[in-house]
């Protein structure tokens, strides 16, 4: 079983690492390109993974390596992820999970958080990230597992992808973890509104109207998940689509007329659901 | 009845007793009973809710005369071969497993009085407060030559499934060059955007099968919902095919002949080989039965959707006259929950919370070029008003676009999970 378990993790890890060129070669020959997930959601995931891991191993021209990343610009980068993830000294699971050892952690094995059952699935099928399993993720994260609750398109370029693992490995080694935090900004909200209790009884009233496209199981088929979200985020999301600072019409209009109390009342009620 | 003495006692007992019980608990028959006619996005999801909410405080009788329903959003993605028609048709076992009595009928009657709903197939079940959520009907005579009768030479498809199914059919079935018509229908009616979005899958089939094909639409309207990003859209992706006849060019004075299979426009009849008739609409057929209609529609109040005549029948969605709210399945879904609430506060005396709406309707333009529109409601003394509301943009980037469609497929997902659990 182990051995089973060794040998599909080596053949996926070469997939992928050769996925992305013979994707060019895919592109240039301007045939249709095999997706990732598709592969990862085949029912006899050894007996495809192999043939095809074989096939492009084959075929493919090994000559792309994987650049080392700028840390530094990787930071920057990684404030596109600040919104839901931490890394650092202090970082705790907020909407995703927190980001320390992230590199060698098995896929949907951190304790306290809720993962999607598709990413607890991808860590039993033996998925871990790495180098090459982050930057797949990173690219276009549903390819890799499709029902990941991360509402995130991808990360296009591959110099951004190289950047982002390089400055998350700063964070992946428990001796060089850094003295940088990387908490989101909460001075925009008034202390005050953070410190409302909310009515969770109200709020599984006003979740009614969120109920109609947000799935309360927190399957996330194309509209995201809002379930189990520590009760800050939620709240300094909900803010932000009030003061029209995050964009998206529906939930700009959505939370135009929600109080502070009723964001508060929401934001009880869907921390604890189910 | 001849009264003797014992059954006189009788009757001092159990009016003692129904005295001493909560006030909210109808006397005689243990729990408040609720029933809801249509389960549709009002009927289905006002049932679950308080089934659920009320945690078998409520007795609630669905009645919904189809075994396996299918919706009218996302029909049209079905016509133009995005969707499968499985994919848009759900049954009532889970609604059934929460404890909720789906029965299979008609109702074919209402008796105000007796607060009894007679149903088609015998029998009668009581109410404490009943819900109606019929959907819609079509108004006869509304196209001349045409009546349910033509619904198989000229379908609706305006009530999804089967009518669905045989549109789809009869466009496949063009010949290479042929004419599709479409009848649209007058204001006010279900989903405002459908005949438009179902133009556009109807473009999208024929340019994949049939290139050279015609649409012709003839409308009442001198415009419609989403106008411009649909006009927009036929003319990046559809040049030439589509020719929309609105009612500055005579779209209202028309006329068909499903044995001929002829239109008439404005005197010019034209030889189609498929044509799409969506006929004026009324409220469902059990709303006038029950005589909480006035003209085609049943006023509600704003506050909890029961109607102005009845203020223990209560109609969502479609059928209701209630203000600013399109008739959209988004909408009825969301005038249920206030409605389940308020019904739920009436008979169990639980928290009762003001009445707030909202609706968004997504449009499928072509592969991948998703619309939206949307607005959020109050409840006034008059009417559900209008509070505020937004529109997709013409000339909107195609990442936009795609992520627009792709959450509509996640809002399908969402309303239907909120509808039948």
């Amino acid at each position: 079983m182990s051995i089973d378990a060794a040998v599909r993790r080596l053949i996926f890890l070469k997939f992928i690492q050769t996925y992305e060129f013979v994707l060019l070669d895919y592109k240039k020959m301007n045939r249709s390109v095999p997706q990732i997930g598709e592969i990862l959601r085949a029912k006899n995931k050894t007996n495809i993974c192999l043939g095809v891991a074989l096939t492009v191993i084959v075929n493919a021209m090994p000559s792309h390596a994987q650049e080392a990343g700028d840390a530094a610009n990787g930071e920057a980068v990684f404030k596109k992820c600040k919104a839901c993830h931490q890394v650092g000294p202090e970082a705790r699971n907020r909407v995703g999970p927190q980001l320390n050892e992230i590199l060698g952690r098995s896929a949907g094995s951190l304790d306290g958080f809720k993962y999607s059952k598709s990413m607890i699935d991808a860590g039993a099928d033996g998925l871990v990230w790495d180098e090459a399993t982050l930057d797949a993720f990173l690219q276009k994260p549903k390819s890799v597992v499709p029902k990941t609750k991360m509402s995130f398109a991808g990360l296009r370029k591959q110099s951004d992808r190289d950047d982002m693992i390089a400055y998350l490995k700063t964070f992946s080694d428990s001796e060089a973890a850094k003295a940088t935090s990387s908490a989101p900004d909460m001075s925009e909200i008034d202390p005050e509104i953070l410190a409302i209790e909310g009515d969770a009884e109200f709020g599984a009233y006003l979740s009614t109207e969120c109920t109609t496209c947000h799935q309360l199981d927190g399957s996330n088929t194309g509209i995201p998940t809002i379930t189990h979200w520590p009760i800050e985020d939620f709240v300094i999301a909900m803010h932000a689509y009030k003061n029209k600072t995050r964009a998206h019409p529906v939930m700009q209009m959505t939370a135009a007329r929600l109080s502070n109390e009723e964001i508060a009342a929401l934001a009880a009620y869907f921390k604890d659901v189910n | 009845m001849k009264l003797n003495r014992r059954t006189f006692m009788g009757t001092v007992a159990a009016t003692t007793s129904a005295l001493a019980a909560p006030m909210v608990m109808a006397a005689g028959h243990g729990r408040p009973k609720v029933v809801v006619v249509g389960g549709g996005a009002g009927g289905a999801t006002a049932a679950r809710y308080l089934a659920k909410d009320s945690k078998g405080e409520i007795d609630v009788t669905l009645i919904e005369p189809t075994r396996a329903y299918y919706t009218c959003f996302f029909s049209n993605l079905y016509i133009g071969g995005f969707r499968d028609i499985n994919s848009i048709g759900h049954t009532y076992g889970t609604l059934a497993s929460i404890g909720i009595n789906v029965v299979h009928d008609w109702a074919v009657g209402v008796d105000r009085d007796a607060k009894t709903v007679s149903l088609a197939g015998g029998g009668t079940v009581p109410y404490d407060k009943l819900v109606l959520s019929p959907g819609i009907d079509f108004v006869e005579g509304a196209v001349e030559g045409w009546d349910l009768s033509a619904q198989n030479a000229m379908p609706h498809a305006y009530k999804a499934g089967s009518q669905s199914e045989l549109l789809r059919a009869q466009i496949m079935a063009m010949p290479q060059g042929g004419t599709f018509a479409m009848v649209a229908p007058p204001n006010p009616y279900r989903c405002p955007p459908g005949p438009y979005e179902r133009v556009s899958m109807v473009a999208h089939l024929l340019r994949e099968t049939n290139p050279t094909a015609k649409i012709i639409v003839a409308d009442p309207k001198e415009k419609f919902s989403k106008m411009g990003l649909f006009q927009e859209g036929w003319a990046n992706n559809y040049e030439g095919m589509i020719d929309w006849i609105g009612s500055d060019f005579g779209g209202g004075n028309v006329s068909v002949d499903p044995g001929a299979m002829t239109v008439s426009i404005d005197g010019e009849v034209t030889k189609v080989d498929a044509c799409n008739v969506i006929p004026a609409m009324k409220a469902g057929r059990i709303a006038h039965l029950a005589g909480v209609t006035d003209g085609n529609w049943a006023p509600v109040n704003a506050a909890d959707m029961s109607t102005k005549a009845d203020e223990n029948i209560y109609v969502l969605g479609d059928s209701s006259q209630q203000g600013d709210m399109p008739k959209s399945g988004f909408s009825a879904n969301s005038q249920a929950k206030v409605c389940a609430n308020a019904i739920r506060g009436a008979l169990t005396g639980s928290r009762v919370f003001p009445a707030r709406f909202s609706n968004t309707c997504w449009s499928l333009i072509d592969t991948d070029n998703g619309v939206k529109v949307g607005a959020t409601y109050e409840a006034t003394d008059e009417k559900i008003a209008k509070v505020d509301g937004f529109i997709s943009a013409t000339g909107e980037s195609a990442e936009l676009r795609k992520a627009t469609y792709e959450e509509s497929v996640g809002w399908y997902d969402g309303i239907t999970a909120d509808m039948f659990g």
